[in-house]
């Protein structure tokens, strides 16, 4: 197969059919749950994952998710099928592939989970999924830019929002979606509301590319088209607001929610219509559109009143359609003249009627026009936004400005490139030419299916009445129609329409202003971005080259002070200072013991000579055999004097190599060094006073005392436990002894070969 | 004596603290060698010191006669013997191996794996 496909062009293998069967089984799968959930009911399969931390593979299935879920597989199913003739012949194509259909299932798991800890693994899935279509094209910077800008910045936000599915699963007592939702009031009234809130809100706004975390949505069209269709119009960036609706009836209703929900929603909604007039590529129109449409989603998420959610419900379903059918048809525009510059693309009616007839009909409903559905949506907005409780003029004006701007950008995507006069100025060797079936059919259903459901909304209306009252408990979905008759909605309507022609006819002249004030605009989220990742780096490399600084010294003091602070903390902590200390009543022996060792120490510390140095660690060594031997360990004493003597002969042998300690001929007093150590000192001093303060477990011994001799037949009972009960850890030091002699045998022949060659 | 004996184990370990701080490698080496035995007195005093009783069985009998000293920490010190002479043996050679190739006993000068970062 690798052989048939390596040209570019119409390669009908089965390869290129494959991928879409999956999504196209899903499809029908769920579609099967549709009588269901018409019916009110909800569906909850379980599978248990981890129970004794309460995490289940639980999955909820009720309109809002079954609603995601037709939109994702029906949406999969024809990008993938358009995606095996786009790809087809790339060299990674089952790489691609493989990907995509990752992705659809993260996204899927994403939507039905009940649990909440379930969900974050999704939704981070669906992140790394995202970044490796992102960075598909991996060998130009830009794509990689632009994948580690949506990883970081969606990653991050999906790490606050798992903060906040914590503290609700530690307020609710559950990690049950289901369940949480169930008890209103449990999440609102509860004094960490505004902290969940905030942290949700920090999640769902990265990846629904909220203002002021916008930038990545645009930067990550360095995707394949297929990839922008999919995750970056209809799936993935819905997938905050799939957040928001889901837990609307658990955080939603306060002020907080409404005020929040309401300002970054307008203002991304306003903010990005705006920069989509800037625009000359037909992928970043649709990508800022894109942001448009999930401001005005978030936007309408922030009311509680049936008409507000009806219409974000709706038009979610109405964008999915439209902004999907786009992508591929501005994928079909590029793979037919070689171009998507808005400025070159004119007359391609002729050569693609399909794409053309299609974009239409996608456009019409993203312009709002009736009879599509795209109208429905617009007068429910307008309904919603007038009738809101709160700020109606605000949220009116914003949903104003809003469809305006959208009536110029869908004139600008699907009405000049096709029916705009003159000729498609096209790469040089490239004709015009209408797509193959499996690229068209996808734009046209979509395209077509904007227009069925505006002329029988009946047939969308179970599944929105039923999402609706899932966002909101014993809500109903408002009543879906085209002709709602005359009313203050169809006024705005007319208006959006005129506003929208106006602001099309002088698109040319505003970009020109647009592009002149950006160019003056101090602030740049993309720019600002590389300075927070500038930031980012440089505090690496400054934390590096304080811990790793590569002096020994520098590392043994840290080591050293946090041996103390873990020593004195837990000391202070647990205040376990019942400690007396009797001054001891020693024999003269034990006392000559005592100082003997002490001299020995102090010789080793203060001297300058090396000679005396290893004097003083021998006195030292030789002492610590005495207290051995007075105590009842002869073997332990002899083994002691005979290392002790192995080392002052080994040392002396080496230092006759090495120079004076103190070459400068001059003591460094270093006071800090000086007191950690007596702080140590002192803490090792108070561990061993607690300790035989303590009562002593005797049972090891007893039993080693009690066994030696009738098991092992042994009467020293040190050598018995050494080479019979602890074989094994004896040979482990023996092997330990080996390796070290090895080890420097090979460091001292390596030394003699050097000298020879 | 366990108590004089925490206050001895306590002032080794601050010597052998100071020592391993130092500049020379050379008196580093001394302080683990120091460490070593502060460790082995500390596992030897914790299990209890009993005086002139050695963990014996004598002839004729199934355990020890009388209390005698507790076997089990000996039996480790001397694991612990060993293995810090081991330590201590490849320390020594590859300092002796670090010092002819790099001309000095100072760590600050051993830079060759973390070089300095150049002034900036």
């Amino acid at each position: 197969m690798a052989g048939s496909s390596e040209h570019h062009g119409t390669d009908w293998s089965v390869g290129a059919f494959l991928p879409a069967v999956l999504p196209a089984l899903l499809f029908v799968w769920a579609a099967g749950y549709l009588p269901l959930i018409a019916s009110g009911e909800v569906a909850r399969p379980v599978l248990d994952w981890v129970p004794s931390l309460g995490i289940a593979l639980s999955f909820l299935i009720d309109g809002l998710s079954l609603t995601f879920t037709l939109l994702i597989t029906g949406i999969g199913t024809l990008v993938m099928l358009y995606a095996g003739q786009y790809m087809s012949g790339h060299k990674h194509y089952v790489r691609f592939m493989s990907y995509l259909t990752a992705f659809m299932l993260s996204m899927l798991g994403l939507v039905l989970a009940d649990n909440l800890i379930a969900l974050f693994v999704f939704w981070e899935l669906t992140t790394i999924t995202s970044y490796l279509l992102i960075g598909f094209d991996h060998a130009t910077a830009k794509s990689r830019r632009s994948a580690l800008q949506a990883l970081l910045l969606t990653g991050t936000g999906a790490l606050a929002m798992l903060a906040g599915f914590i503290l609700i699963g530690t307020v609710a007592g559950t990690f049950e979606l289901s369940e949480i939702l169930s008890q209103p009031g449990v999440l609102t009234e509860h004094p960490w509301y505004l902290a969940i809130l905030l942290l949700i809100l920090a999640g769902a706004f990265t990846k629904s590319a909220q203002f002021p975390f916008h930038f990545w949505l645009p930067n990550a069209m360095a995707a394949p088209t297929p990839v922008s269709a999919y995750l970056h119009s209809a799936t993935m960036v819905k997938g905050g607001v799939y957040l928001l609706a889901r837990l609307h009836p658990g955080l939603g209703g306060t002020d907080v929610w409404l005020w929040t929900l309401t300002i970054f929603g307008a203002i991304t909604a306003v903010f990005a219509s705006i920069l989509a007039l800037r625009q000359t590529d037909l992928k970043q129109v649709l990508a800022y559109t894109t942001l448009m449409a999930l401001g005005t989603l978030t936007l309408f998420l922030a009311f509680d009143d049936s008409v507000a959610i009806t219409a974000a419900v709706t038009f979610l379903i109405i964008h999915s359609l439209y902004k999907a059918c786009l992508f591929l048809v501005a994928g079909i525009i590029d793979h037919g003249t070689g171009t998507r510059e808005v400025s070159r693309l004119r007359g391609l009616a002729r050569a693609m009627p399909i794409t053309t007839a299609a974009a239409a009909l996608a456009a019409l409903s993203m312009a709002g026009f009736p009879p599509f559905f795209g109208f429905i949506g617009k007068e429910l907005m307008y309904k919603g936004g007038t009738e809101a409780m709160h700020a109606p003029i605000f949220v009116t004006a914003a949903a104003l400005a809003a469809n305006a701007l959208m009536v110029a950008a869908a004139a600008i995507v699907a009405f000049r490139p096709f029916w705009g006069r003159g000729e498609a100025e096209t790469e040089p060797g490239v004709t015009p030419h209408e797509a193959a079936w499996p690229m068209w059919i996808g734009p046209a259903i979509l395209g077509l299916g904007g227009l069925v459901l505006g002329l029988a909304p009946i047939l969308a209306a179970p599944l929105v009445n039923a999402t609706v009252a899932a966002i909101l408990p014993g809500g109903e979905g408002y009543e879906l129609k085209l002709w709602h008759g005359v009313n203050l909605a169809l006024m705005l309507s007319l208006a959006t329409f005129a506003l929208g022609f106006l602001i099309y006819a002088f698109s040319d002249r505003l970009r020109a202003g647009l592009a002149a004030l950006e160019a003056r605009n101090p602030i740049h989220f993309d720019n600002g971005w590389d300075h927070v990742i500038d930031g980012v780096k440089a505090f690496a490399g400054w934390q590096t080259r304080v811990i790793q600084s590569g002096a020994l010294r520098v590392y043994l003091r840290i080591t050293f002070v946090t041996l103390f602070l873990a020593i004195g903390g837990t000391i202070f902590a647990f205040g376990a200072f019942d400690v007396s200390v009797v001054f001891p009543n020693l024999l003269v022996k034990q006392w000559a013991v005592i100082l003997l060792i002490v001299a020995g120490t102090a010789l080793v510390v203060l001297t300058r000579s090396r000679i005396t140095a290893i004097a003083g660690l021998g006195v030292v060594g030789i002492g610590v055999a005495l207290i051995f031997i007075i105590y009842g360990a002869p073997d332990v004493a002899i083994t002691q004097l005979l290392v002790e003597t192995l080392v002052v002969v080994l040392v002396a042998v080496v230092l006759l190599r090495l120079p004076y300690l103190y070459p400068e001929g001059k003591v460094i007093h270093r006071k800090f060094d000086a007191l950690l150590a007596l702080a140590l000192g002192a803490g090792t001093t108070m561990i061993l006073l607690m300790v035989n303060a303590g009562p002593l477990d005797r049972r090891l011994t007893t039993f080693f005392e009690q066994a030696s001799w009738p098991e092992a037949y042994g009467r020293n009972i040190v050598n018995v436990i050494l080479v019979d009960f602890r074989a094994l850890d004896t040979f482990g030091e023996i092997a330990v002894v080996l390796v070290a002699a090895l080890s420097a045998f090979v460091l001292l022949k390596g030394m003699k070969r050097e000298k020879a060659e | 004596m366990e108590t004089a004996l925490a206050f001895l184990i306590g002032l080794l370990v601050a010597a052998a603290i100071y020592l391993m701080l130092a500049r020379s490698i050379l008196r580093f080496l001394f302080g683990l060698l120091l460490l070593s035995n502060a460790a082995n007195l500390v596992i030897f005093a914790s299990g209890r010191l009993t005086a002139g009783a050695p963990p014996l069985i004598p002839e004729g009998a199934d355990a020890p006669v009388g209390f005698v000293a507790n076997a089990l920490p000996q039996a480790l010190v001397l694991t612990a013997i060993v293995i810090g002479f081991g330590l201590f043996a490849f320390a020594l050679v590859l300092v002796f191996r670090a010092y002819s190739e790099l001309g000095t006993l100072e760590s600050d000068d051993m830079r060759i794996a973390e070089p300095r970062e150049p002034a900036e």
